[in-house]
């Protein structure tokens, strides 16, 4: 295992070890790996579990937490090189107006 | 599955003690050393200070009162003496009287009508011994899950907060709740960025509008100071981590409090109503949020830390949760439940989860938490405008 997913419909894991290039994405101990990291990917950070287009949101927790600026592909780092947070009329709710 | 119980103290007002205390409080600030020196004199009293209670805007008044009243009547305390100095003595009274019209044991002295210094503490104390016998022949009882109310708290969060920890007491919440206890989440500023989804998540229109209006009212308080959290975080910080929006920062705070619906929100130190999941209003600072949902009702609060904060409470036990193993095994003495496990395979936020809910029962049953044993007692009062 060196990597978490936080809810069964996350496309992003957080890592947990550092991935080299090549390293297997392991989501419990004894399965086989959901993807292969394609960059060096530090531990705390997020790797794309499937591909995620541009313009689509990324889900961790079940929830929206951004939305891709590029096409993610899987084993790819998911970090602010490629997300952007949701913007307010993205939310669905208003808060300061 | 069977509803699990623990053993409890019940209260005139319906309630369930998780303890037992007898305490002693001061008003006003300039009483403060007076409690602690009435508390010594009368061993097995909980001291419980603070430095406001005068020379305070209205606004603050109220919610000093509040907060102090809620704290004497929660259900942890058999009985409460409030100590004035004279000046002010109207609000020892008043607090005092706050109590008792919830049927709840309480009583106030004034330091200007003793004879004395020494006749004063020895007055108090008497009052105070007399009310130790009493609950001491109060028996623990058979109590339910659902009439517990647990305040949720992060303190010295990490990087860690959001994936392991938070997520699992998120797990212990929705066990709670789905026995048909309360669990309190609060840290109005921490879920700036996550409003939509616990809006969402509102049992109604109007639960929804409560929870937007006090992110809207704290965020504009907050700008009118010149401090935009939207703009200011994540912070570089987070972003070396590996956070990479708002929206993701404030999902791993607000996972604290589970996935059930949204059934209420509550003023800072008011008594939720309903039962489920319920937002207090409170700033993030930890000391001010644990005080605001112990005076709420709270009999227990879960904390869960990076950096091994060692914040308690007079009034409620504090279980605190690491997010990493590493500050577990620098300061196993702060900590009653370590979530770092998940990281190394030999947890899941499920069986973490369930292992904070097991913590809470025995913590119920009268096991002292981490920061009791060390008699962590630490209470501020949210405050909300500058001194007169």
């Amino acid at each position: 295992m060196n990597a978490l997913r936080m809810h069964p419909d996350d496309s992003v894991a957080v890592l947990v070890r550092d991935l080299a290039p090549g390293d297997p994405v392991l989501l419990a101990e004894g399965e086989e790996p959901v993807t292969l990291a394609r960059q060096a990917i530090p531990y705390g950070h997020k790797v794309a579990l499937r591909p995620i287009r541009a313009g689509e949101p990324v889900i961790k927790y079940g929830e929206r937490m951004g939305i891709a600026t590029a096409d993610i592909e899987p084993g790819e780092h998911v970090h602010v090189h490629n997300v952007r947070g949701l913007k307010p009329e993205e939310r669905g709710v208003a808060v300061n107006g | 599955m069977a509803e699990p119980e623990f053993m409890g103290y019940r209260r005139a007002d319906g309630t369930v003690g998780v303890r037992n205390h007898v305490v002693v409080m001061n008003s006003v600030a300039e009483a403060a050393t007076i409690v602690q020196r009435i508390a010594d004199a009368a061993a097995g009293v909980v001291p419980v200070v603070h430095h406001h209670g005068y020379a305070q805007f209205p606004e603050d008044r109220e919610q000093t009162l509040r907060t102090l009243a809620g704290n004497a009547a929660n259900p942890n305390v058999a009985a409460a003496l409030f100590v004035g100095l004279g000046g002010e003595q109207e609000t020892a009274l008043e607090l005092a009287e706050r109590v008792r019209a919830r049927g709840r044991t309480a009583h106030a002295l004034i330091l200007e009508e003793a004879p004395s210094v020494a006749a004063f503490v020895e007055e108090a104390a008497a009052w105070l011994r007399r009310q130790l016998a009493e609950a001491e022949s109060i028996p623990r009882m058979p109590a339910k899950v659902s009439e517990l109310i647990v305040g949720l708290e992060c303190g010295g969060s990490d990087a860690w907060s959001g994936v392991t920890a938070n997520p699992a007491l998120g797990v212990a919440s929705d066990i709670i709740v789905g026995y048909g206890g309360t669990v309190i989440l609060s840290e109005t500023t921490e879920a700036i960025g996550a409003e939509h989804i616990l809006a969402a998540r509102a049992i109604s229109p109007q639960v929804a509008k409560a929870f937007l209006d006090i992110i809207a009212a704290y965020e504009n308080r907050m700008l009118a100071t010149g401090t935009d959290i939207r703009s200011a975080n994540p912070s570089p910080g987070n972003v070396k981590g590996g956070l990479t929006t708002l929206d993701e920062k404030s999902l791993g705070c607000i996972k604290k409090g589970g996935s059930t619906p949204l059934m209420e929100v509550v003023r800072y130190a008011d008594r939720p109503k309903e039962r489920g999941l319920v937002f207090m209003d409170t700033p993030g600072y930890d000391v001010d949020s644990v005080t605001g949902m112990t005076a709420g009702g709270a009999q227990i609060v879960v904390f869960t830390t990076g950096r091994g904060s060692p914040t308690g409470s007079p009034i409620a036990p504090v279980i605190k949760v690491s997010t990493n193993s590493r500050i577990y095994r620098r300061m196993p003495q702060h900590i009653d439940v370590d979530a770092g496990v998940i990281l190394e395979g030999k947890g899941t936020l499920e069986s973490v989860g369930r292992e904070i809910f097991d913590q809470v029962l025995a913590v119920a049953n009268g096991k002292p938490a981490a920061a009791e044993l060390f008699g962590h007692k630490e209470f501020s009062i949210w405050r909300l405008a500058e001194t007169i």
